[in-house]
């Protein structure tokens, strides 16, 4: 919380003091140094500028973080089917709640849940707050906000997790806005510090940068995170924790949003479950070339998906995509051929166990991410490998 | 039907990188485009007041510069069109720029649909639509694949869930957040584009907006920080591999082997 300044007295050379700005934020309006509104705060004039721009932090009337205490995770689910993401930000919260001593909860909110809510249980949480109604069968954003805001008033916990699924991307905003609190999406580190103030690590700025970004005067602090990102926890055989109702009068639960009909999706393509993956990037030069990564990954009895460009030309469905504004993919194992590596990729796919990288290219950033640099011609390597497969099989 | 689709600018290339020696932020091209995903909100947009009649505004929220994009958007058939611009509105969470936009859009006048797209590719939170509807109070679906029907008090669309499509009836005045896959936006015609050359793009600063308290707004108003911002590490064991084609391929074959992942 707070502003730039702007010491025009103390600008020497206002040509270099502008083309600081990674932005191109600040203008020499006649000799005036003038901040737009395309600063983002990064304050690096503030750093580089030689003391003429001065940030001047606002003091803030401080919360009482004490009041605040327990690491929530929002069971995510459509009619009662539990979302997987949902145990892997348990196994988080348990991580971080352990750090600072408080307890891990669940919040469950849907429509005769018992079972599935003592289900919640064997994963090692301390409560699961229900939330139990006949008008919440179906998901409504304003039903379901306003149960999730009679939680946060009942419980006060001092950080949620929200899945990054359909139903948390719409949720955790309406939610943060209600309680006019910060919320970080798509989170790839998270950490905690002894103050309870959640430290959350997200790709930044489109770019090839990480930010590490704090809520530090608002409670609940808010984040989601994306499905594979966390590890799960294993399941134990006995529930341990108990169940608690969050009581709810149906006459709250008014919407303007009625569920008509729900169909299940056609069976899609889901690169996401995939033990093995061979990706495209733009290395590959024509369209019918596609055919060398389908060809190896057949090999291998994997599936194929591509980078961001590749989608962008109409090469390959979006749903092969890989990345930020695509799928994450959690391979054991992953061959990505001429691809460079952009952060919105990595991002989607680090987490595979077996990383090979093919590109011409010694100095691609998609090495820094692979466990194997092969610095080669994917148009002479994949179909020799390929080959070499077939063969390989063919013996045995 | 009043339409307000909402629409941002952002740069054309996502080439950021920070220098490891000094720490400073490179950002390489000032092009700017618009958001690509919000191609796909104008022409919901404009189909919908093809279909049914009505108005389509286009609202943005940036520096002055941001203005082009609401050029591109009257090229396209949008018919008004403001920009919320001021220095204090700069550095927004999106508590903040959803804040901002929603007090604008409330300047700007009375909708009956608002539409954004369901992400930006700067940003890339795909929260700001959600939270605008919290700050408005009005209901909104998000993930809309499909129009599938309208009359002059709801909508009804298709949400994609994570393993359904869900139909769903909204009410006005509502928001929603579409898709890629929901239409081939038009391109912007040229013809319309010289015509609109002249047309009035509304500001608004700070003092035009029912709330005037900085606090509420740029980086004030934003209860998340950014601590620091660094370059990606990646530990990981690592072996670099070269020789030719062929070589290359056999090690790749002998590794894939030998970790059981072909016979």
């Amino acid at each position: 919380m707070g502003k730039l300044i702007v010491h025009q007295d103390k600008i020497t050379d206002i040509k270099a003091l502008t083309a600081l700005c990674p932005f191109g934020a600040m203008e020499d309006k006649g000799g005036k140094l003038e901040i737009s509104a395309a600063c983002k705060l990064c304050k690096l004039c503030v750093k580089k500028g030689g003391g003429a721009v001065e940030f001047v932090e606002e003091v803030e009337a401080a919360i009482d973080k004490s009041e605040w205490k327990g690491i929530a995770v929002y069971v995510d689910h459509v009619d009662r089917r539990i979302h997987p993401v949902t145990f892997e930000l348990i196994g988080k919260a348990k991580e971080l709640a352990a750090k600072i001593n408080q307890p891990v909860y669940a919040v469950f909110i849907g429509s005769d849940i018992k079972k599935e809510a003592e289900e919640v249980l064997h994963y090692g949480v301390d409560k699961v707050f229900a939330a139990d109604n006949e008008l919440l069968k179906d998901f409504k954003i304003e039903t379901y906000t306003k149960a999730f805001e009679l939680f946060i008033n009942m419980v006060k916990p001092a950080a949620i997790l929200v899945g990054a699924t359909p139903v948390g991307l719409q949720l955790a905003p309406r939610v943060a806005a209600r309680f006019k609190t910060g919320l970080t999406a798509d989170c790839t580190v998270l950490d905690i510090h002894e103050n309870t103030d959640l430290v959350q690590i997200r790709p930044a700025f489109g770019g090839n940068i990480m930010a590490e970004i704090l809520t530090p005067n608002t409670r609940p602090q808010m984040a989601t995170v994306r499905y594979k990102i966390m590890d799960a926890p294993e399941r134990m055989d006995e529930a341990k924790g108990s169940i608690e109702e969050i009581a709810i009068n149906d006459s709250v639960l008014t919407s303007r949003v009625e569920v008509l009909e729900i169909t299940k999706k056609p069976k899609e393509i889901g690169i996401e479950n995939a033990d093995i993956l061979v990706v495209a990037g733009r290395g590959v030069k024509k369209k019918e070339d596609l055919k060398l990564i389908e060809d190896l990954a057949a090999a291998l009895g994997g599936d194929f998906a591509c980078t961001r460009p590749l989608v962008e030309c109409g090469w390959m469905d979006a749903k092969r995509q890989i990345g930020l504004s695509g799928r994450t993919v959690r391979p054991k194992l992953i061959i990505t051929c001429g691809v460079s590596g952009a952060i919105q990729f990595l991002a989607g796919m680090d987490h595979a166990e077996e990383i090979f990288a093919v590109n011409t290219d010694p100095k691609a950033s998609i090495f820094k991410a692979a466990n194997y640099a092969v610095v080669g011609d994917l148009y002479e390597i994949v179909p020799k490998l390929t080959e070499m497969i077939k063969a390989g099989r063919a013996i045995l | 039907m009043e339409i307000l689709v909402c629409i941002k600018q952002v740069p054309g290339s996502n080439k950021v990188e920070v220098d490891p020696v000094t720490g400073v932020l490179k950002r390489s091209g000032a092009d700017a485009k618009m958001n690509p995903y919000d191609l796909y909100a104008l022409e919901t947009g404009l189909r919908l007041k093809e279909k049914y009649g009505g108005n389509l505004s286009v609202i943005t929220m940036g520096p002055p510069q941001a203005k082009a994009v609401i050029r591109e958007a009257f090229a396209m058939g949008a018919d008004r069109g403001a920009i919320i611009t001021d220095r204090k509105f700069g550095g927004a969470d999106v508590l903040a720029t959803s804040y901002t936009l929603s007090q604008g859009i409330r300047k700007f006048g009375k909708f009956d649909l608002i539409i954004c797209g369901l992400q930006t590719t700067d940003g890339d939170t795909a929260q700001v639509g959600p939270e605008v509807s919290e700050q408005l109070d009005i209901p909104c679906v998000s993930n809309v694949r499909d129009i599938k029907d309208a009359d002059d008090k709801n909508l009804t669309v298709d949400m994609e869930m994570s393993e359904d499509i869900e139909k769903v009836k909204i009410s006005f005045p509502c928001l929603i957040t579409v898709q890629k896959d929901i239409n081939e936006p038009r391109l912007p015609s040229y013809k319309k584009a010289k015509a609109t050359a002249q047309r009035e793009i509304l500001e608004f600063t700070l003092k035009d907006m029912e709330d005037t308290d900085e606090k509420h707004y740029g980086l004030s108003g934003s209860p998340t920080q950014v601590q620091r911002i660094f370059p990606p590490n990646h530990e990981k064991s690592q072996e670099t591999l070269t020789g030719t084609g062929e070589t290359l391929a056999g090690t790749i074959y002998a590794i894939l082997k030998q970790k059981k992942f072909v016979a």
